[in-house]
């Protein structure tokens, strides 16, 4: 395992001021806790990806492929004809720098390169000395350089050092998106065989066992299994969920991170919940068990090889539509780039909520629904039997995730949902939320052990926004919509502000809702004793027995 | 502070060229005439051509970056500038950011403290400045058509005298000079300030280039010739007019008599002119191309095209339950095909699933 994360104390002393030298002389330090593990070869060999071999990016060499230099200049050139993004965003750059301090990893960590618009001109003075006249004959002064060893090794540390979170985009006065950058150079990477492990594994995992933990169907099932348990413990409530039904309506696909870890599991059980609640005609897939998409952090042919899996097995089990669960970059990759990557997805039909009949014309392309859309048009409509007081220990704030919120626009259904089901819900200010709001610090495959003091660092900008609204209005939980949150907002809250904890919107959702047939709430869906539970009034000797003994009933 | 450097002395050299061309040398059909054309036509042809090079990569998915909520349910109200549905609020988008600078506007300052205490602040120096350097660049530019035009058109009067708002102060100095323009003061400031900015800053004095530094004191040195030539020299603004005349009808003349600094101050213009369509400068037509601002947030309501798709090898259902059946069946998961083996298999599942059909 990597080296002690040193303490929030030395971690908070961050000197933003650049060196003296100029960043074209500086190389990156690899220092246990401030980079990733290399990619392992059985995972890129999985799934036919360049260069595998077994290698550390401590070493001086990396064994990367013969004419390496000739594979990175194609590729840029390929990518350059490929996407307007890449072309326009390699020469537009006016460095004017407004982009500079928006990025959490420079806010954490103080190093220059983390500023979005070093980080892109680390890849654009490659592509003005390599492919560029001007680049080639006059060099550094016209912003160029050449490609070598040391630059792979700054890109392989500076690429897997963006969480592809967009804020710096929306601050750009033309929009250049940094990370859009970030994905060609971690495509040009991936060409040479230098992927980390945390992406890899997942990628080689996902593609061939249906999700990203590699769990086999009998133990995606055993997993539900687990918290189906779970729920009849605490809730009282036998919920039998089906599994790759054919002739189901609706197919739910969510990440595997929530079937598997807490606090992830709960927002899990707030899902079984909710669809028992309101008699939902859904079914499970183990073969498209996975929402999130790794491949995303490898590359736009890996996201689609990983994405295909949707639209695959919604048409073999022949539903009408897809409800998808609560993930950021899975929503990003649903919302701008499944239908054009393996759409059209015209065997599927208009998605229409079942039990409000509203028409989800916002996705009738698509035919894809966010989970957070979905409740808060239950609730509009009155479906569900909510009781907020059981959440009323909480005073709940959100984390916005960035996929959702620069990459989609889902920011008041959720604000919605909260609000019916707690009673105490806070925001963080408006210069951390919404579009503004800061990422997670471990998105886009960087959430590995071995990478924590950086994630701690990423993630600095983030928890103190959670530490104002604590101290100022008490908030005691974050809520988020996004699997990869929740796995690493917990230990983020516990390393820069211990009394948060974490959660996902659905697993408040499941605390409120009033389930037909239900024991007593003395329990909340993480097996706690519920704080706010009120218990039923003191029994008036023969009805109260009766009653104390339905609730028993109930529970079994 | 290299580039700092290379490009003060650039410009420099650049004047030096000019002063020796025309004053020594008495090239002023060169500098009057040739550079003059050739500058416009690489302007012109280099716009278009990295405009169109541009457009040639197409934009295989649509990804803006939204910066509001979107239309989702009926009654959840969206943000239709910053993240817009439809083509007619995508160019409202497009033009607010063109016309109104609308991201930088944005822009907050890190203010990082012991403890750590963050906080963001307003910061809209930036924002200011660059609004003050373009419009007044936007004014200085038409203000010169006065001399390509006869007669002078009545709007372009009008914005003069708009834009000579001290002409009623300065007689009081007696200096008697002419009406002095907003817009060249404005030019000047907003230009130094950007410049001065970058000194100041450390992280952005950091991240400056050569390619930085240089247009800002090529700019400089059109605007303070400019100046120079209006205010100071008074060069024979007759001839000069006749000059342009010449050029704008194609029937070039060279005057005599015309100030050695109103050339220096042509030639920086040519210079800036050639330069531009290779240069960071291009962001004035790039800004229109930004994919991640150009394009409506409708992805799930209509399907963006892209042009290159290929087919990739996934790993479908059917290799999945090859790999799995036997594990499958056992966990009583309904499978496509049976074990080949005849072999009495897990019965509980096989009802259950005879049921779900
Ligand atoms: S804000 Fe945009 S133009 Fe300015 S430095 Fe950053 S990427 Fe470049
Ligand atoms: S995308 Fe996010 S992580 Fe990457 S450079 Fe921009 S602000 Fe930083």
């Amino acid at each position: 395992m990597a080296a002690k994360t040193p303490s929030p104390e030395v971690v908070g002393q961050v000197d933003h001021h650049p060196p003296r030298k100029g960043w074209m002389d500086t190389k990156p330090e690899f220092k246990p806790g401030n980079y990733l593990y290399a990619a392992q070869p059985q995972n890129l060999e999985g799934v036919g990806l360049a260069n595998p071999r077994t290698w550390n990016p401590l070493d001086d060499d990396w064994q990367l492929p013969a004419d390496w230099k000739g594979t990175v200049r194609e590729g840029i050139a390929e990518r350059l004809q490929r996407y307007r993004s890449f072309k326009l965003f390699m020469d537009i750059c006016v460095r004017c720098g407004a982009c500079a301090d928006k990025c959490h990893f420079f806010i954490g960590s103080g190093d220059p390169k983390n500023m979005p618009v070093l980080r892109a001109e680390l890849l654009r003075s490659v592509y003005r000395g390599e492919l560029k006249t001007a680049g080639k004959i006059l060099g550094k002064m016209a912003g160029g350089r050449k490609l070598t060893e040391d630059v792979i090794k700054e890109w392989f540390y500076y690429f897997f050092q963006c969480t592809e979170c967009r804020r710096c985009s929306v601050f750009c006065p033309y929009g250049i998106d940094t990370a859009e950058i970030t994905i060609m150079a971690r495509e040009l990477l991936n060409l040479l065989g230098c992927n980390i492990d945390w992406i890899a594994g997942p990628v080689n995992n996902c593609f061939h066992n249906g999700n990203h933990l590699g769990l086999q169907p009998h133990t995606f099932k055993e997993n539900v299994e687990y918290l189906l348990d779970d729920i009849e413990e605490y809730v009282g409530v036998k919920i039998e969920p089906t599994f790759n039904r054919k002739g189901a309506e609706i197919l739910f696909i969510t990440p595997s991170g929530d079937v598997f870890a807490e606090p992830g599991i709960f927002t899990f059980m707030g899902y079984l919940m909710l669809f028992e609640h309101i008699g939902l005609d859904y079914t499970w897939s183990t073969y498209a068990s996975e929402g999130g998409n790794f491949g995303f952090f490898t590359s736009h042919e890996m996201m689609k090889r990983l994405n295909a899996k949707m639209y695959h097995e919604a048409k073999r089990l022949g539903v009408k539509w897809i409800l998808g669960g609560e993930c950021g970059h899975m929503w990003r990759v649903v919302h701008q780039y499944m239908d054009t990557m393996n759409g059209p997805a015209d065997f599927l039909e208009m998605p229409i909520n079942p039990v409000t009949g509203t028409v989800f014309n916002n996705a009738s392309a698509t035919k894809m629904v966010h989970i957070t859309e979905f409740t808060a048009d239950l609730i509009k409509n009155d479906k569900l039997n909510l009781d907020p007081s059981q959440n009323d220990h909480l005073t709940v704030t959100f984390h916005d995730s960035c996929n959702t919120s620069r990459g989609m626009g889902l920011l008041e259904e959720p604000r919605y949902v909260m609000n019916k089901v707690c009673n105490n819900f806070v925001d963080m200010a408006p210069q951390v939320t919404r579009e503004n709001t800061f990422c997670c610090g471990s998105g886009s495959g960087l959430n590995a052990g071995e990478y924590l003091e950086m994630r701690m660092r990423g993630g600095l900008p983030r928890a103190n926004g959670v530490k104002r609204v604590h101290e100022d209005k008490g908030a005691n939980m974050l809520a988020c919509v996004c699997a990869i949150d929740r796995a690493v907002l917990t230990p983020l809250m516990e390393y820069w502000v211990p009394d948060v904890d974490c959660c996902g919107v659905s697993e408040l959702v499941g605390n409120a809702l009033v389930m037909e047939g239900q024991g007593e709430r003395e329990y909340n869906l993480r097996g706690e004793e519920n704080p706010s539970y009120v218990p039923p009034p003191e029994p008036e000797e023969p009805e109260g027995e009766g009653e104390a003994e339905a609730g028993e009933e109930g529970a079994e | 502070m290299i580039g700092f450097l290379f490009s003060a002395v650039a410009v420099l050299i650049l004047c030096g060229i000019a002063v020796a061309g025309v004053w020594a040398l008495d090239l002023k059909v060169l500098f009057g005439v040739i550079i003059p054309y050739a500058a416009i036509i690489t302007f012109f042809a280099g716009l278009v051509y990295r405009v169109l090079d541009w457009a040639r990569s197409p934009v295989p998915f649509a990804i803006p970056t939204t910066c509001g909520q979107e239309k989702s349910l009926s009654w959840i109200k969206p943000n239709k500038v910053d993240n817009p549905t439809t083509s007619g609020w995508v160019i409202l988008r497009m033009a607010f950011e063109v016309l109104t600078f609308r991201s930088l506007f944005r822009n907050m300052k890190l203010d990082y403290r012991e403890g750590p205490k963050i906080r963001y602040s307003s910061e809209k120096f930036l924002w200011l400045f660059a609004i003050m350097f373009h419009y007044a660049f936007l004014v200085v530019l038409i203000r010169h058509a006065r001399f390509f035009l006869e007669p002078i058109p009545g709007a372009l009067v009008v914005l003069e005298h708009l834009d000579g708002f001290m002409e009623v102060n300065l007689p009081f100095l007696g200096l008697g000079l002419p009406a002095m323009q907003l817009s060249g003061l404005l030019l000047l400031g907003g230009v130094s300030l950007l410049l001065l900015r970058r000194i100041v800053i450390p992280q952005v004095r950091y991240i400056t280039l050569a390619s930085d530094w240089f247009p800002l004191f090529l700019i400089i040195g059109i605007a303070l010739t400019g100046a120079l030539t209006r205010y100071v020299v008074r060069v024979d603004v007759v001839s000069i007019k006749e000059m342009a005349m010449g050029l704008a009808t194609f029937h070039p003349v060279v005057p005599d008599g015309i100030s050695v600094w109103f050339y220096v101050h042509l030639f920086l213009v040519c210079v800036l002119f050639a330069y531009f369509p290779f240069s960071k400068l291009m962001h004035l037509g790039g800004v229109f191309l930004s994919p991640t601002r150009n394009l409506p947030n409708n992805t799930r309501e209509r399907r963006h095209i892209n042009p290159w798709n290929y087919p990739v090898k996934t790993h479908d259902y059917h290799e999945y339950e090859d790999d799995f059946r036997e594990k499958m069946i056992e966990a009583g998961l309904p499978v496509e095909k049976e074990m080949s083996e005849p072999e009495p298999e897990a019965p509980v599942a096989e009802g259950a699933e005879e049921e779900d059909k």
